[in-house]
Order: structure tokens, then C-alpha cells, then sequence
């Protein structure tokens, strides 16, 4: 177990290594002059070199990239160029936002799809398991995006139960906050849910007809008895490995609902660090967003070790 | 629906007080989040639409006529050279920090301006700027190397506010000026909030007691939120197809009008074949601009014949120069030896009035044989780069928002690669003139050299479509130069 946690750690930080040479080297091929866009077409020559050389872009690239990871492991982020403040402070503020979005998208995701996927599989091909079915291709066929202006026109234009984007902040109380996040998360949780669903159900399907299954129900365990004890415990497995996956998927996702409702997080940040060449933001972004997913996926190693009794001898 | 429960609650127990006060808080909605808020420091319109004479003030200010009114200055000389002038300040003024606001703050914001270091934006309107004296603390005395006709209008802008030494450098982050309003938080991503200076100078001025600019990109989520009472004002709506649902909406009032931003397909005058005047004017012909407009902005916008806004009152209209005729731009393009077509790329961005237009002017190229290519491009960031800077294009399209910005035409490096000495004479004499009608002639005579030698396609005024709640009154219907002025703001009852 032990040996399994540390061959995973290195090879985790051997990947952010890689992530974060891959994020400056796009970076630097990427057309785009972040002093020539503060400063608009009016700009002169002298006042254009005056604000690179403030920014440090006259550094050469390795410089550069050596200032920015040297930074990174003492913990400093850096200085927004458009902000102008520090991107650990704005990263924070963000991540109050980002955070409980997507750990409410997951909840909500996995709390439809896990009870759907088995009830699906219990009673294959019946009226539950079509009405599954179709729920979840239209979960797939459909973007979150749109469900979120659907959303809106819905429960905020029209029936004016939620507030129609925007987040009033954690300080304007817990329910209006919670009340400016639920609609995205919603539409957020929707699609992955769906391709949960789906999972959840075709794992299960292959776990009823196994061998073991047969055989404890035919050592007389009932059949709610054989899909708790039996078969849920077996098909977790797959559908823990595609949570995982997912992860980067409610992170990349929250950049397209953030801008449909207008909610302050890092997925915004990023598209607007973007758009205005804010490197320092986007680099930093991308290798947090990076971060999280590969840290997630080493917690999923390890989950899997914890729940397969099998992988715990193996390294 | 506890919100509603709640709010009727809160009506019920509100309704014993006697009359209803009108309300004296403002929501304004805002596309775009600025970068900042220092607009000494940085281009962007949204720095300027939050701050300016909201919490910053210049020495004079522009009006919502495009009019140059005092401020900071309550009165001012001109020496009969125009080469000197005297500011007269006003007194009693302070910043938001307590500090006092003098003549050595005037001097230490153009000083700062002025230095080789300074990223200000529009350097040049300090160019002509030799000395700066303070004889006493309510005096200020300017100096310039020539006379320059738009010294004071370029004192009005953003770029020219005055900002205190001891508090300068914090401005981005947490702006301290002389206006009606201070600067209470802002939440990167969401709004910036300002609140009433119960110390202004001006008394009684504005009627407002906070204002919150909430940042909305997306068109549709704009128009969600004016309609759910999330946002009171909209001052420049992203959807103009939405637009005419507010104008017979009574809860709404919804006036188009105009901003200093015309909207160009600009050409590579350097290049074949659009160093052949014939072909540059051939395709103005072959353009509809009324049709455009109607395609690409849902009919609201001023169609233009050269680089001037509509707001500026020495705005001549050049639309009838080289007006919509297909025949004579089949007739020139032949002349110039094209009769068997033209093949050429348009770079177009992606905002939808660009790659809208861009659309449309393909369609009405190719009604006079000539095959417009669209190539996509992103702006910001590429447009500077390819465009703008290293001058890769055939024909591009974009708004240029900068107000009396004409003079980019005589500028030798710009992106239009034109060169045209009467053009440039002319508009360094219009800059040179103090004499108002004689500076407004010369104007009129620069617009019509650009609506002759078409350097670029001159195709609508951008217009500026405001829709906010019908109780609101004395927000700008027009915007002569880049502002949400709440100053005057307020709710009837």
C-alpha cells in the first residue's frame, strides 16, 4: 500500500513537471502581445516598451519560466497582469465559487445516477430501465451550456425563483449563495450524470450475470440481499474510475456554466485571462486545474486499492 | 420562493410608512469587466465606463453633448498665442482619502503622465506639454510647445484625471479621485461597488446613495437580468436582436443611440490591389450599408461615409460620396483590370457585429465578381498581432471606439498602411486651429479626403443601445465619449 502511495506520488509530480512546461511553451507560440492589449491601438512604441519591460516580459523565456515554477515552490503565484494583484488572492476568491459548484455537480450527478444505473439494471428492459435509457441519452446528446439558458429562461426569467446569474458572495448568507449555485450545478451535473447512468448500469448488468451471483442466489440470498452484498459493491468499481475521469470534465465544464451564469470563478478567470493574454492567470490556472484532476486520479488509485482487496498486494 | 415570501413580508411591514421614498440605489449592468481601475494606466473602455467622473475628475469634463465643461478648473485662460494656459481650481476639494486636492496634484498627475515610464494609454495628449507651474495652491499654468485646438477636449478624457501622489500607485486595485462617488469593494468577476462621498465638493449633486456595476458578458444572460430586476440599467445591451422586445416593453425604456465607435472594414493600402484607388472605391460601391446594418445590427446604427462620429458637432455626412451602385463598382473594377474577378481575404473577428458584416460584405462582393474570403481571427490578442502590428491582411473589420480618432489615417505606421499627404496636413491643421469654426472646417475637409480616397470601408456608426427601467432618468443616450456618468442619476417615484 505503502509502496503503491509513494511510485503514485512520483509519478504525479513527474506529470505537473510536464504540465506545467507543455502550459508555458503553448503559451509562448500563442500570438498575442498582453502590453499591446492593455494598452490599445493608441498606444506609442516608448509607452508599450515602458509597460513589457514593467511586466518583465523583455526577459528572456527561460528566465522567465525559472522565475515562474521557482515562484510556484515558494508558494508564490505571481502578479496578475491585468488585475494587477496577486493571482493566489484572486485563485482563492474564485475557488469559493469553482469549489462547491462542482462538488455539489458530482453530488448531485452521482446521487441521480448511481440509485438509477442499479434500479435500471435490476429489472432490465422494463418500464424503469427504458425511462432510464432515454433520460440518459438525452443527457448526453444535450450541452450543459444549453440546460443552463434553458434554466434560466425557465426558473429565473419566467417562474423568477432564482436569481437569473451572478453570485451575491458566502458573506450575503449561506441560502443566497447556495441559491446562486444550484441552477449551474444542475446543469452541470446533468450530461455527466447522464454517461454516470450509463456506466452505473452496465456495470451492473455485467456484475448479475456473473458466476458469484448466480451462485449466492442460488445459495437462497433474496434478490435485494444479492445487489447490496453482492453485485453494487463489484460495480463501483468501473463507475469510480469514470467519476474520476469526470472530474476534469466538471472543472472544464464550469468555464462554459460560469459564463452562461455569470458566476466569478476560475473557470471564468481563465477565459478572461485568455482573452486578455493575462499569462501569469492562465498559466497558473491550467496547471491548478491540472493539478486537481491528477491529484483526484491519484485518489482514485488509492480509492481502488481500498475497495478491491485484490490491488492492495500490487505496486 | 422564500425570496418572494419574504419580499411580500417586507412590503406588507414597509407599506405603514407613509409615501414611498424613491429608491437611491442603482444597479448598471456592464459587458465587459474592466482590468483595473486606473484609467491612466490602461486603454480598456470598461476602465473608464466605472470610473470616469464617477470617482475620478479632470480638470474639465465632457458633457453629454460632447461639450467641454469645467470641473476640477472652474474657469480657465487662454494667452493669445494659445501657447499658455491658466487653470483656475476649484477650492475646497478633497480626495477620498481626506488629502486635499491642489495645483501640486495637477502637476504630479501630468508629471506622472508625461514620464518615460508612464503606460498611459493616450500619451500623446501630454505631447505638447513643455512646463507645468504652480504659482499658488488654486493655480495651475501649462506650457505648450504649439497650439493645439484639442488641448482641452483631450483634458476631459480618462487619461487626463487627476490622481494624488500618496495614493497613485494603489489606483487598479483601490481607486482614490475627487468624484460623487467612492470606491467600496469590488468582487473580481461579478461587480464593483461604489457608494455616495459624503464629503464632495459639489453639494447636493448627485442623488444616488450607491451604485454597483455588475459585470455580464453573455447577451442572453444580459437580457435575463433586465428583466428579472437583477440589473436596473443596461447602458449598452450586447443583443441587438433583443432590443426592439424592450422598446414596446413599458416597464423598459430603450433608446439606441450613438457611441464615438465606427465600425470599418479597413484595407491594406499597401498592397495590391488596394493601392488602386479604383478598387478601393469600386468595392465601397458594391456596399450596401443600409442592408448591412439591418443584417448585422438589426437596423440600429448610422450608416458613415468616412471617420467621424455623428456626437461631434464638426460631423459632416459623406454617405452620398460614393454611395451603393453596383454598376459602377463592375465599371471601376474593370478599369482598374479586374473585370474577370478578385480574389481576396477579409479578417474578421469574433464579435458578432464584425462576423456578422463580414458575412453580408462577402454576399455583396460577390454580386460584383469579386470573391471575399472570410478568414476568422480573435480579438484582442491575434487581431494585434497579425493585423494590427505586422500588417497581414487583405481586409479586416472592427469598431474603433476612441472618440475624434481620425488622425489614425495620417498615423504612417497604422494598420491601414495609407499614406496621404493633403489628408495629413489637413488633420495636423484641424489639431493645430484654436478657433472652433475654422478647426470644425478643417475637419469637414479631412472627412471628405477619406470619403473620396476610401482607405478603408466606412460602414456604421456602432450604436449605443441602452435599455434600462422606465423609473430611471438621466443616464446618457448617447455615449461622446467612453462613460456610465451616473452623477446625474435618479428615481423618480
Amino acid at each position: 500500500m505503502l509502496r503503491l502511495t509513494l511510485s503514485r506520488l512520483v509519478s504525479l509530480a513527474v506529470t505537473l513537471l510536464a504540465v506545467s512546461l507543455a502550459i508555458f511553451l503553448i503559451m509562448e507560440v500563442l500570438p498575442g502581445d498582453p502590453a499591446a492589449i492593455m494598452l490599445g491601438t493608441a498606444a506609442r512604441e516608448d509607452t508599450l516598451a515602458a509597460l513589457r519591460q514593467e511586466l518583465g516580459l523583455d526577459q528572456p523565456a527561460l528566465v522567465r519560466y525559472l522565475e515562474w515554477i521557482g515562484g510556484i515552490l515558494h508558494g508564490d503565484l505571481g502578479q496578475s497582469i491585468t488585475y494587477k494583484m496577486p493571482v493566489a488572492t484572486l485563485v482563492a476568491e474564485r475557488m469559493n465559487v469553482t469549489l462547491p459548484l462542482s462538488l455539489l455537480a458530482i453530488l448531485i450527478s452521482t446521487a441521480l445516477a448511481l440509485p438509477l444505473g442499479v434500479a435500471a439494471a435490476a429489472r432490465r428492459d422494463g418500464p424503469v430501465d427504458r425511462a432510464v435509457l432515454v433520460f440518459s441519452q438525452l443527457g448526453v446528446a444535450v450541452p450543459n451550456f444549453w440546460i443552463g439558458l434553458l434554466f434560466i429562461l425557465f426558473f429565473s426569467t419566467w417562474l423568477g425563483w432564482f436569481p437569473a446569474g451572478g453570485f451575491p458572495g458566502w458573506s450575503a448568507g449561506l441560502w443566497p449563495a447556495f441559491q446562486a449555485l444550484l441552477l449551474p450545478a444542475v446543469a452541470l451535473a446533468l450530461p455527466q450524470a447522464a454517461v454516470l447512468t450509463r456506466v452505473t448500469r452496465s456495470a451492473t448488468l455485467e456484475v448479475i450475470g456473473a458466476d458469484f451471483v448466480r451462485t449466492a442466489r442460488a445459495k437462497g440470498v433474496d434478490k435485494g440481499g444479492t445487489l447490496r452484498r453482492h453485485v453494487v459493491p463489484n460495480a463501483l468499481i468501473p463507475v469510480t474510475t469514470i467519476l474520476g475521469l469526470q472530474l476534469s470534465f466538471f472543472f472544464g465544464g464550469a468555464i462554459l456554466v460560469e459564463n452562461v451564469f455569470n458566476l466569478p470563478g476560475l473557470g471564468r478567470l481563465a477565459y478572461q485571462a485568455l482573452n486578455q493574454r493575462d499569462l501569469v492567470v492562465i498559466k497558473d490556472i491550467v496547471l491548478i486545474f491540472s493539478g486537481l484532476v491528477i491529484g483526484v486520479n491519484f485518489l482514485v488509485d488509492i480509492g481502488y486499492a481500498l475497495l478491491d482487496p485484490r490491488l492492495r498486494g500490487r505496486s | 420562493m422564500t425570496k418572494r415570501l419574504l419580499t411580500a413580508a417586507l412590503l406588507l411591514s414597509v407599506s405603514v410608512i407613509p409615501a414611498f421614498a424613491a429608491k437611491t440605489s442603482l444597479v448598471v449592468g456592464m459587458p465587459i469587466e474592466p482590468p483595473g481601475l486606473d484609467p491612466t494606466v490602461a486603454a480598456p473602455v470598461a476602465i473608464r465606463e466605472v470610473t470616469w467622473v464617477n470617482l475620478y475628475e479632470g480638470l474639465v469634463r465632457i458633457d453629454r453633448t460632447g461639450k467641454v465643461q469645467p470641473l476640477l478648473a472652474k474657469s480657465w485662460e487662454v494667452s493669445p498665442d494659445g501657447m499658455t494656459y491658466t487653470f483656475h481650481l476649484q477650492e475646497g476639494v478633497k480626495f477620498h482619502d481626506g488629502s486635499t486636492f491642489d495645483s501640486a496634484d495637477v502637476k504630479f498627475a501630468f508629471d506622472r503622465a508625461r514620464d518615460p515610464k508612464s503606460t498611459n494609454a493616450q500619451k500623446q495628449i501630454f505631447a505638447p506639454i513643455t512646463a507645468i507651474e504652480t504659482p499658488d495652491p488654486a493655480t495651475v499654468v501649462i506650457k505648450l510647445k504649439e497650439t493645439s485646438g484639442n488641448f482641452l477636449y483631450y483634458l476631459g478624457w480618462g487619461d487626463a484625471v487627476i490622481v494624488a501622489p500618496e495614493t497613485a500607485a494603489g489606483n487598479a486595485a483601490n481607486p482614490v479621485g475627487t468624484g460623487p462617488f467612492k470606491f467600496k469593494s469590488w468582487t473580481r468577476g461579478d461587480r464593483v461597488e461604489l457608494v455616495r462621498n459624503a464629503d464632495y465638493w459639489q453639494k447636493d449633486k448627485t442623488k444616488l446613495d450607491s451604485v454597483t456595476f455588475r459585470f455580464i458578458n453573455d447577451a442572453q444572460a444580459q437580457v435575463a437580468a433586465l428583466k428579472a430586476g437583477d440589473v436596473d440599467a443596461f447602458p449598452n445591451l450586447g443583443a441587438p436582436e433583443l432590443f426592439a422586445e424592450f422598446q414596446k416593453d413599458a416597464r423598459f425604456k430603450a433608446v439606441a443611440g450613438n457611441t464615438e465607435g465606427e465600425i470599418v472594414a479597413g484595407m491594406n493600402n499597401a498592397k495590391k490591389p488596394f493601392d488602386d484607388v479604383r478598387v478601393r472605391r469600386a468595392l465601397m460601391h458594391a456596399v450596401d450599408r443600409k442592408a448591412l446594418v439591418e443584417g448585422a445590427y438589426s437596423g440600429f446604427g448610422q450608416p458613415i461615409g468616412s471617420f467621424f462620429s455623428p456626437n461631434n458637432p464638426a460631423f459632416v455626412d459623406t454617405t452620398k460620396v460614393i454611395p451603393y451602385d453596383v454598376e459602377k463598382a463592375k465599371a471601376l473594377l474593370k478599369e482598374a483590370g479586374y473585370g474577370n474577378g478578385l480574389s481576396i481575404t477579409i479578417k474578421s473577428p469574433q464579435m458578432a457585429y464584425a462576423s456578422r458584416s463580414a458575412e453580408l460584405l462577402s454576399a455583396m462582393m460577390a454580386e460584383v465578381g469579386v470573391d471575399l474570403k472570410i478568414v476568422p481571427t480573435e480579438f484582442p490578442a491575434k487581431w494585434i498581432e497579425e493585423v494590427f502590428k505586422n500588417k497581414d491582411y487583405d481586409v479586416t473589420i472592427v469598431a474603433h471606439t476612441e472618440p475624434l480618432d481620425i488622425d489614425i489615417f495620417a498615423r504612417d505606421s497604422y494598420y491601414f498602411n495609407y499614406k496621404n499627404d493633403t489628408f495629413k496636413a489637413a488633420v495636423a491643421e484641424a489639431a493645430r486651429t484654436t478657433d472652433e469654426k475654422a478647426r470644425y472646417a478643417k475637419y469637414a475637409e479631412a472627412q471628405k479626403i477619406l470619403a473620396e480616397d476610401v482607405p478603408a470601408l466606412f460602414l456604421f456608426q456602432l450604436p449605443k443601445l441602452g435599455v434600462w427601467n422606465a423609473k430611471v432618468q438621466g443616464l446618457w443616450e448617447n455615449s461622446p465619449i467612453p462613460s456610465n456618468d451616473v452623477t446625474e442619476v435618479s428615481w423618480s417615484e
